[in-house]
């Protein structure tokens, strides 16, 4: 592991609703590294979630009412950039997560090989689990994804990310909304930032249910497709550097 | 065969309903309900709508033009719901605006109620 002493450093942590998770969240980030500040997005939360993140020392953002992961997220990345921030990490506050497993996103940023760095759920060897119909929306979006970024990825929906300020800067101007991080992929290629995936170990949540049911992960596919779709024929938001 | 022409009673309550739609239109204009921009779409639906009721002679003709022998108000059908699928999808747009406005609202407040509670806890 790289020395982190020289950058400054913030963790961006979503939260709705989580007030049994978020406390060990915050622990592990602080046992990962002691000086990695931290900034929870309560996302409209109507639990004690900004408390117990503000008694762990994280500063907290109180969404007025729930934006959806993506505005949530956002939010989080515009706190990081407008406090000039050179790196940050997402890690989810449902303890899906493992803060220790950060290093190994950290790494090609650090070495200056990536903008953004995904941790992927598959190729861990330990064994993801999840249903036979959500493995080949995954499989789906992973093989489309693949195509338009023109190199090999395999999990589209991780949030476990690592930022540094070029890619904080874009997605602080733009961040897609509901479902973002295969939206986001697209945006990172498109905008000709460096995108790399190294495999992490995730967790089973622990307390309350992922927001993501079957009848949604329908509804989840189309909209995302259509906005894959879309997206090829936008605009950039931040002007790509020619390479 | 002679192409059907519109009969006045059709004629006359097309005209009745087009122009009450027109004085709505107009009334939420004066009394500020509805705003100019999202109004003129409506406004423009109505006289259409009380030009083609009105005179029959022009909604035969634009009837035959579209090989409508029947019953040219079928005419006035096409292009009412024509101008209603105009009128939503541009609400669909204006709705989709709002709501992105409305999130980087949410953002920015949040944010500097952040800056704030830290500035006043760092007193």
């Amino acid at each position: 592991m790289r020395d982190l002493a020289g950058y400054r450093r913030i963790a961006v942590v979503p939260a709705f609703n989580e007030e049994r998770n978020i406390g060990r969240v915050l622990e592990e980030l602080r046992a990962f590294d002691t000086g990695l500040e931290v900034v929870v997005v309560s996302d409209g939360s109507t639990d004690r979630t900004p408390d117990v993140a503000a008694a762990h020392g994280a500063h907290v953002v109180r969404l007025p009412f729930n934006l959806g992961i993506g505005g949530a997220v956002q939010t989080g990345f515009r706190y990081a950039w407008e406090h000039g921030y050179d790196l940050a990490v997402r890690c989810d506050g449902d303890g899906q997560h493992v803060p220790a497993e950060l290093d190994k996103v950290l790494e090609p940023v650090l070495a200056g090989e990536a903008d953004i760095c995904v941790g992927s759920r598959f190729g861990a060897g330990d064994g993801y689990r999840s249903s036979k119909t959500r493995r080949v929306g995954i499989r789906l979006l992973a093989a489309i994804v693949s195509a338009i970024a023109r190199q090999r990825v395999t999990d589209t929906t991780s949030g476990f990310q690592a930022l540094n300020r070029r890619a904080l800067e874009l997605f602080a101007a733009d961040y897609p909304h509901d479902y973002p991080e295969v939206e986001g992929m697209v945006m990172t290629i498109k905008h000709r930032l460096r995108l790399c995936e190294v495999p992490v170990r995730m967790r089973e949540r622990e307390h309350g249910r992922s927001s993501i049911t079957a009848l949604r992960s329908i509804y989840y596919m189309a909209k995302v497709l259509l906005a894959l779709f879309v997206g090829l024929f936008r605009r950039r938001v931040v002007p790509a550097e020619d390479v | 065969m002679i192409a059907a022409q519109t009969p006045l009673k059709v004629s006359l309550a097309a005209t009745a309903a087009s122009l009450v739609l027109v004085l709505v239109v107009f009334e939420l204009i004066r009394s500020r309900r509805l705003r100019e921009r999202y109004a003129l779409l409506w406004l423009l639906t109505g006289i259409v709508l009380v030009v083609l009721s009105a005179w029959r002679g022009g909604l035969n003709t634009i009837a035959g033009w579209f090989g409508v022998r029947g019953y040219p108000p079928a005419v006035l059908f096409a292009v009412g719901l024509l101008f209603v699928i105009v009128v939503l999808l541009h609400y669909s747009t204006v709705i989709s605006r709002l709501s992105d406005q409305n999130v980087v609202l949410a953002q920015r407040l949040a944010l500097l109620e952040t800056r704030l509670r830290e500035r006043e806890s760092a007193d």
